[in-house]
């Protein structure tokens, strides 16, 4: 056996495996768990009324974001619930010694953006938070994945948690990306043609020259929205574009002992022949810049497209019908040119650098639209400093834009950042799902670049025109 | 926390025929700034059950007494989307027991045997019928055993079987949750952390 061919998902899981549980799930063993204001208190409580303690209070990494404001920072929270949330965050983790970045820490900002940027998140590694889009952190070759608050306690309280093996998948996507096509398109690409559940059951590894080929954001967008088709997770082998990521960052292996690591994570990548229970190949060619026009993330076409028509799809009509009556649209509709109220970029699915980056490229010299509203989030401190250092806040000025704080923000509008109801707005956050963004929210998924071009011109626009 | 044993479930059910049903519509996230387990069945499906004053809409499955039960009856990709427990916390706050589905999402499946809700997932074909006799009589009942794994239409007596992992039914079954199995064996785990 330990001679035939291993996936790099196979390496990764094996070797985390404490005990098999004969018809019934591993004792999964968790390298770094992450935990922040809203999933967790209720797991604490669960420690309480067991007595029990926190096993490895250094293996858990605590940041605030879900629910924090993205204005005034220094000033108290104003939602009593939520800085109740926050409060109970800070008390927990100082109780049991786990690190805590709490609001106004420069470390703070979005879980699945300040992992990665402090060297938290490694290849090789099972990495779990009470949050779907952990699985981000697969960028690095890791293993990760969103988990419940019960397997919060779980995790807490004995480093494990309960979990059957996925099936394994793997997605190529080979050849060059054109213009205008980024990360993002990519993801929602394969999600349109996989849908909402079509990966249910799996755990992903994405390969080819396109993922090899990207930047470590563009892999963290990719694996970040793994979870969109039903995934568990999704990972990417670690190569040299990892290992200089990683290289130097705070709490990254240092001396002799990245030596050591680095020798290991250079093995991590899938044996040849080794065998996937489903494999699917797409080109690169076929990606266009996407946008969702419904209220699930599959449900996205490149945005020259018009919306498919329901008998052209598998699945129930009267659903389709549900979700095209909330958003106000029609079968065969033209996207471009459909009115855009507001536009969010920020996330943890595009709120590193390289997103402001590319909105920049877009803004840059022209103005925003005079009737669309634009919050422009930072997933972290650090990505904010970046974008100052970088001149990017200038040109976001120049054209209209104010930067706020970093958080979560209108991705799930657990604080003010809420989008009205009937109000459409294109978002670069990960979830079209009615209400998401606001209780009647309209949103519309699509990149950094589409959210740009349509913040200039106020209505769905191809950004292409503009690059 | 244990939660109460699952044998055998003989119930009326709500039927929810809607696919692709996320966390989001079961609890919306502005509903998750408690830092306790309760109150949260008040806002099961809170934006399709409730206008935004606040009103009971008519037209909501949850707002029509006619329909009841301890079993709540999905459509295909039951559960998608965000990891929240909060959904399943809500859908078992409410008083249901089960949910059957054709297909469901992996973290929602997992979170609701977590709390004590047990996950019954029937072919698309079973799932009409249940949806059918439910339209027919709005209090036709279904039995959900655990022991058996069989869930049956009590009026047609048309029964299918489906899955559950031994060890997970051996918990449901007794009311176990998988913290107490962990703490058993914390040294095995000690051992294997210092070795890696």
């Amino acid at each position: 056996m330990s001679n035939s061919p291993k996936t790099l998902f196979d390496k990764v899981w094996d070797s985390h495996v404490v005990r098999q549980i004969a018809d019934g799930p591993d004792v999964f063993f968790i390298d770094r768990h992450f935990i922040h204001e809203v999933t967790s208190p209720v797991a604490f409580l669960g420690l309480e009324q067991r007595g029990v303690g926190v096993l490895f209070p250094e293996k858990t990494f605590a940041t605030a974001d879900h629910n924090t404001p993205t204005i005034n920072q220094h000033l108290p929270v104003e939602d009593p619930l939520s800085a109740n949330q926050l409060l109970q965050l800070e008390k927990n983790t100082g109780k049991y010694g786990i690190s805590h970045w709490g609001l106004g820490n420069p470390k703070n900002g979005i879980v699945h953006v300040v992992g990665p940027e402090n060297g938290i998140t490694l290849p090789g590694m099972t990495i779990v938070c009470g949050d779907s889009h952990t699985s981000t952190h697969g960028a690095f070759g890791a293993i990760a994945f969103g988990i419940g608050t019960s397997e919060v306690e779980m995790v807490l309280s004995s480093q494990c948690i309960m979990q059957p093996k996925p099936l394994k998948m793997r997605i190529n996507v080979n050849g060059q990306l054109g213009k205008g096509v980024t990360p993002k398109d990519v993801a929602l690409y394969i999600i349109s043609k996989l849908s909402t559940s079509g990966a249910t059951g799996y755990f992903v590894e994405y390969a080819g020259d396109v993922f090899e080929n990207m930047s470590m954001e563009g892999r963290m967008t990719v694996c970040n929205l793994s979870i969109e088709m039903g995934a568990r997770g999704g990972l990417i082998a670690p190569d040299q574009t990892t290992f200089d990521y990683i290289h130097g960052r705070e709490l990254a292996p240092k001396g002799l002992e990245w030596d050591k690591q680095l020798a290991y994570w250079k093995t991590l990548k899938t044996d040849a022949g080794s065998v996937f229970d489903k494999e699917i190949t797409f080109l690169a060619s076929d990606i266009e810049p996407m946008i969702t026009y419904g209220t699930n993330p599959g449900m996205g076409m490149g945005i020259s497209r018009n919306i498919p028509q329901a008998k052209d799809l598998e699945g129930g009509a009267s659903s389709y019908a549900k979700s095209l009556d909330y958003m106000g649209f029609e079968e065969n509709d033209s996207m471009i040119g459909k009115k855009v109220d507001y536009v969010f970029i920020g996330s943890c699915t595009n709120g590193r650098i390289e997103d402001f980056r590319a909105f920049a490229s877009i803004v840059k010299g022209r103005k925003k639209a005079d009737h669309v509203t634009a919050w422009v989030v930072p997933g972290s401190h650090v990505v904010e400093a970046q974008i100052h250092e970088e001149g990017i806040y200038d040109i976001l000025t120049e054209a209209g834009f104010a930067l706020r704080q970093p958080g979560c923000s209108a991705c799930l509008a657990m604080n003010d950042d809420k989008i009205p109801a009937g109000k459409y707005a294109v978002s670069t956050s990960n979830r079209n799902f009615e209400g998401r963004q606001g209780p009647g929210s309209r949103t519309l998924l699509a990149s950094p670049l589409v959210a740009a071009a349509a913040a200039i011109t106020g209505v769905v626009t191809d950004p292409r025109q503009f690059l | 926390m244990a939660y109460d044993s699952f044998k055998v479930l003989r119930s009326s059910a709500v039927p929810l025929p809607i696919e692709n049903v996320d966390t989001d519509q079961i609890i919306p996230a502005r509903f998750l700034k408690a830092t306790e387990r309760k109150g949260f069945g008040d806002n099961l499906f809170r934006d399709w059950r409730y206008d935004k004053n606040d009103q009971p809409k008519s037209d909501f499955i949850l707002n029509n007494p006619t329909y009841s039960g301890k079993i709540l009856v999905g459509g295909k990709n039951f559960g998608s989307g965000s990891s929240r427990e909060h959904a399943a916390w809500a859908i078992y706050d409410y008083g249901f027991r089960c949910v059957v589905s054709s297909f469901f999402a992996d973290i929602f499946r997992g979170n609701s045997i977590n709390v004590g809700i047990l996950p019954v997932q029937v072919s698309p074909e079973f799932l009409h019928q249940i949806f059918t006799e439910i339209e027919k009589d709005p209090k036709a009942e279904l039995e959900v055993s655990l022991p058996e794994q069989t869930i049956t239409i009590v009026s047609t007596g048309a029964s299918e079987s489906f899955q559950i992992n031994g060890y997970k039914k051996h918990n449901l079954l007794n009311g176990f949750d998988d913290i107490d199995y962990l703490q058993a064996m914390k040294d095995e785990i000690a051992t294997f952390a210092l070795n890696r």
